[in-house]
């Protein structure tokens, strides 16, 4: 069920700019996060998405405002994209109340109800279970949307994986299950976790269908991820896209990258997924140079008024630090 | 209009009758868990529900308790008002990931965002010769856990009537059902319906000794208050019904009336919520007490299978009355 | 100018070693530039600089362990960094308050810690002479201590007293516990003093055609008709009905009335009979009698030792004429009745004898003053001159 030759779909100008400007809003936001982090401004644990802009850019243009999207600790980049604002994130990172969780979960835990992004998990799989959750209500109350569940490879070998891929797809759930496959779960290559690395097989063997893709080209990246949601869309059953990519960074701030090499890096570097894509864009005639510089410009001004915003957040009062363990108000009919 | 007469039931009949009341009354809601449908539920509570409400609402689950008590928790996020059965406490064990790090968290960790009002059912408790791994009561574990609400039934009464008010509360209830309770038979009013979940009851009052338990040994700490009253020990019977919250302000007033206080807990004396209760009598009643707040608990083993063994670890009625009687006279 | 900082890679990284720099004074550098190799527990992490600019002075050599946000370098750069130093505290976490306690409403029960308890016991110490330092008025072992002259013992203290064993020692404790007692009564109450004569012709008239129509066993004797008129007169001057706590003065929760029984091998009680307001002569003696005997052989209850709200003492059985006792504190009042006497008395304009009995009040001047007071005296002479409503 390969489709890694499939010829992307035809884009316009348009739609170039904005898959430039997602990607490019996704790095510079996790470069200022690294920044903050360092300045002791951003606290706990960061783990940024730099490298892996083309799988949250491209994928998520395949999802409808209605839908729903679970994803994992890495999730800045694909709650920027949904549309929760860089200030909410941002703030959420300080800690403050203005956060999109009043503080209360800081980079681990975006959640925004607005466009249903239900977090932000941080146990790994943990959010696995919760989309085919999602997905069961949906097709219970006949609601014609479908849940993207976000993970790493990682999860894979996580129980809580082959139960909720079986279950969803015994039930034929509308899940989208897109792993991201960075070939490192923290510091532990995949080769090292997994008698059996092919993913899309494990996948595969539970009915389901099941294809690869090169993560850093984030054409390649949508045209998969249009190809299964019209697919779950249209009753045929959960589906599982396995994106290709690397993270250059390492797992989280903290953390010496012992475990791989170097020149590792360096290879995937050069299939950086942004200058790839404004270059093969400008090959096609479809971006100047002066477009690059341009948005570079606005996300400069973006990032920074997302930390001024940060900067004058406040702190939740601790009186209210009981607040939320219980609802305040019935849940909604 | 007369009111019609009780009805002869058993507390199974009456869990079964809440469900069935909850699936007619609002279509959001479905049950999920091992053996619910075809089989008619472990314990013959969903029997003949299958049938009636057909399989989009009682849903057989594979056995994956992580995943489909997950499911529960993102249906609830999604909408729905699922009841979850995990077939017992024993099993639940590999669903607490999810109860604890989504079902309890997720509201507080999303700065108020995402109610999930989701209830899971799950028999608990020993007696049955079911060995270690099959007679844990570890109701008092999920009730040190902030964001989620614990109750314990143990009467018809409340086996029909908690069931309603959980679904409509808008937190996770983990409800728990005694192994033992099942059979119980006894009526119950023709339109017993809906109960309060927030207070303790007090089943038997009395004024030299409070006998303070919940769920399965009810019944047990009833036979002892009856047994010390032919004594002239005039014992106060109270069943929690919940545990998270505890309702202290009952506990508290039957203390400071009766001075003493024996709890029976079905689950180990450590960090227990026997050891829960007794530190908010110290907390709020200290200066009532006549005497220590007294403990019987199982004991600190694993459960084990021969009965006469099993007999011994687990709170029986001469305990119960030998630690009351030393309360009040200080000998037993 | 700016400096660049040993960066915090981790909530729980708290130092660091440059190992290696990987730059030069002179040298450029931007944004995202590698420019040193730092040890941490973890291992070895190369470290970024975050803005545009020159290289202008390694401050920090090799191999010098730092902890973060130590000065590593110095930067001159066109962009200047965003202001690093001030890093906004979070707001102080204030201790977090225990939860509302659910306690119960005050019972009457005397809150007395077990231990105290114990203390008193072996002490001697009367628990209605104590004044507990705890919340609520709580009565800890070392408020009994105090009470009894003894300060908490710190070091083995031999002048403890004499360790509780034989009566001797007993009776011995006691009179130091009461010494103490007294002594503390009369520091720390304003102590005023009131007297009157009470005309008790129509109440003893009263008493012996009522002990006629009685058994020998159930006859009244004036002490109870005494008491039960003070318990009556404490509703018209409540002020003389309770306890001066911190500062304040705290009603009684009921009128219980401290009956001074003195003790045959020496010492002195003066254990509570509860709510007599509203208890009927029969039982008023009945329990006075009951209670003597008690206190005689030793076995009062911790409730009747404690909770005493106004006390009477009655001396008249010894010939004392007036009695100005000292209160036992923390109540607030005292009433000594003296003998019972035949003296002259006129009244109508005519000259006679009549049963006179001196009644006297000891007042807390701060919880009642002299015109209350002889209000009181007033209602105990008014109602025992009814004694069939008595």
């Amino acid at each position: 069920m390969s489709d890694e030759g499939a010829a992307p779909r035809a884009i316009d100008r348009d739609h170039a700019l904005l898959l430039l400007r997602q990607m490019i809003r996704i790095r510079r936001f996790e470069e200022k996060s690294a920044e903050l982090y360092s300045d002791g401004k951003i606290r706990g644990f960061l783990h940024l998405y730099i490298g892996q802009e083309a799988v949250a850019a491209g994928a998520m243009q395949a999802l409808r405002p209605e839908d729903a999207v679970v994803a994992t600790y890495r999730e800045h980049g694909h709650a920027l994209v949904r549309g929760v604002s860089a200030g909410a994130i941002m703030a959420e990172l300080y800690g403050k109340v203005e956060g999109c969780s009043r503080g209360r979960g800081g980079s681990m835990h975006l959640f925004d109800a607005a466009t249903r992004f239900y977090g932000g998990n941080a146990i790994v799989g943990g959010g696995l279970p919760l989309a085919v959750g999602l997905a069961l209500a949906d097709k219970i109350q006949g609601h014609p949307r479908l849940t993207a569940c976000f993970f790493g490879e990682g999860a894979v070998a996580e129980g809580e994986f082959h139960e909720s891929m079986n279950l969803a797809a015994l039930w034929q759930l509308p899940v989208l299950f897109c792993c991201e496959n960075n070939l490192y779960a923290m510091g532990t290559a995949l080769a090292r976790s997994e008698s059996e690395t092919d993913l899309c097989l494990k996948a595969s063997s539970f009915e389901m269908p099941a294809w690869p893709v090169d993560g850093m080209d984030v054409i390649a990246c949508e045209t998969a991820t249009r190809r299964a949601a019209e697919s779950v869309r249209t009753g045929g059953g959960p589906h599982f896209v396995e994106f290709r990519t690397y993270r250059y960074r390492a797992h989280s701030m903290f953390d010496p990258e012992l475990y791989r090499d170097k020149a590792e890096v360096e290879e995937w570097k050069e299939r950086d997924p942004i200058p790839a894509f404004a270059a093969r864009a400008k090959q096609d005639g479809l971006l100047q140079d002066e477009d690059a510089a341009a948005i570079e410009d606005e996300v400069g001004v973006e990032i920074a008024k997302s930390v001024e915003f940060a900067e004058a957040g406040t702190w939740e009062p601790v009186e209210d630090l009981t607040r939320f363990a219980y609802s305040e108000r019935p849940a909604g009919r | 209009m007369t009111t019609p007469a009780p009805v002869k039931t058993t507390y199974r009949e009456a869990v079964r009758a809440a469900i069935r009341e909850a699936l007619q009354r609002d279509e959001r809601v479905f049950l999920m868990g091992e053996d619910v449908g075809r089989y008619g539920g472990c314990f013959a509570v969903s029997k003949g529900l299958l049938a009636e409400f057909g399989a989009a609402r009682i849903r057989d689950t594979p056995l994956s308790e992580s995943a489909f008590v997950g499911a529960g928790i993102g249906a609830a996020l999604g909408g729905a008002r699922p009841i979850v059965e995990i077939m017992t406490v024993n099993f639940s064990l590999l669903a607490l990931d999810q109860i604890v790090n989504n079902a309890a968290a997720i509201l507080y960790m999303s700065g108020g965002q995402f109610s999930i009002p989701l209830v899971i059912r799950m028999t608990t408790g020993a007696g049955r010769q079911l060995a270690a791994q099959h007679s844990h009561s570890l109701e008092g574990w999920y009730a040190h856990i902030p964001g989620i609400k614990v109750l314990a039934p143990a009467t018809l009464e409340d086996a029909r009537g908690m069931l309603w008010p959980a679904l409509e509360d808008p937190d996770p209830v983990l409800i728990f059902e005694h192994g033992s309770l099942y059979n119980m038979a006894g009526e119950l009013a023709a339109d017993a319906g809906a109960v309060d979940i927030s207070r303790a009851a007090v089943r038997r009052p009395g004024t030299d000794v409070s006998l303070i338990t919940y769920g399965g040994t009810l019944g047990k700490t009833l036979a002892a208050a009856e047994e010390l009253g032919a004594d002239g020990i005039n014992a106060e019977v109270i069943d929690l019904r919940t545990l998270r919250p505890l309702d202290t302000e009952t506990i508290i007033g039957s203390v400071s009336k009766t001075h003493r206080a024996v709890i029976v807990d079905e689950g180990w004396r450590s960090g227990s919520v026997s050891a829960e209760i007794t530190a908010r009598i110290v907390e709020n009643a200290f200066y009532d007490l006549d005497a220590p707040v007294a403990r019987v608990c199982s004991a600190e083993v694993p459960m084990p299978y021969a009965k006469h063994l099993e007999d011994a670890a687990l709170p029986q009625v001469p305990a119960i009355v030998a630690g009351a009687r030393r309360l009040v006279s200080g000998h037993e | 100018m700016s400096e660049f900082r040993m960066p915090s890679l981790g909530a729980d990284m708290e130092a660091g070693t440059v190992v290696e720099w990987r730059v030069h004074p002179g040298d450029r550098v931007k944004r995202g530039d590698i420019v040193a190799l730092v040890e941490t527990e973890k291992g070895l992490i190369e470290i970024e600089i975050f803005q545009d600019g020159e290289i202008e002075s390694l401050v920090m050599p090799e191999g010098e362990k730092v902890a973060v946000g130590t000065v590593l370098a110095m930067i001159s750069g066109e962009a200047a960094p965003p202001p690093a130093a001030k890093v906004e505290p979070a707001p102080k976490v204030a201790p977090k308050a225990p939860p509302v306690p659910h306690r119960t409403e005050s019972t009457g029960r005397a809150r007395v810690s077990p231990l105290a308890r114990k203390r008193a016991q072996e002490l001697g110490v009367d628990l209605a002479r104590v004044v507990g330092s705890g919340e609520g008025g709580a009565i800890a072992a070392a408020d009994v201590e105090r009470a009894a002259g003894q300060a908490p013992p710190t070091a083995p203290a031999p002048a403890v007293g004499p360790p509780p064993g034989t009566a001797t020692d007993r009776q011995a404790a006691m009179r130091k516990a009461i010494a103490a007692a007294m002594a503390r009564s009369k520091r720390e109450i304003p102590h005023y003093y009131l007297g009157t004569h009470v005309d008790m012709s129509k109440a003893m008239a009263w008493l012996t055609a009522e002990n006629l129509r009685r058994p020998v066993t159930e006859r009244l004797l004036y002490s109870a008709l005494a008491i039960k008129a003070v318990a009556l007169a404490v509703h018209e001057v409540p002020e003389t009905n309770g306890f001066w706590v911190d500062g304040a003065f705290q009603p009684g929760a009921g009128v219980h009335v401290g009956v001074a029984i003195s003790l045959r091998q020496g010492g002195l009680v003066a254990p509570a009979i509860h709510d007599v307001d509203e208890m009927p002569l029969n039982d008023l003696m009945r329990s006075m009698l009951a209670l003597v005997q008690r206190a005689r052989s030793g076995v009062l209850r911790s409730s009747e030792v404690s909770d005493a709200t106004i006390t009477v003492t009655n001396l008249g059985e010894r010939g004392v004429e007036t009695v100005f006792g000292i209160i036992y504190p923390p109540q607030v009042a005292l009433v000594g009745f003296g003998t019972l006497v035949e003296q002259p008395w006129a009244a109508d304009g005519m000259i006679g004898t009549r049963p006179v009995i001196a009644a006297s009040l000891s007042g807390d001047h701060r919880a009642s003053d002299g015109h209350r007071g002889a209000r009181f005296l007033a209602a105990i002479d008014r109602l025992l001159q009814e004694p069939e409503k008595l």
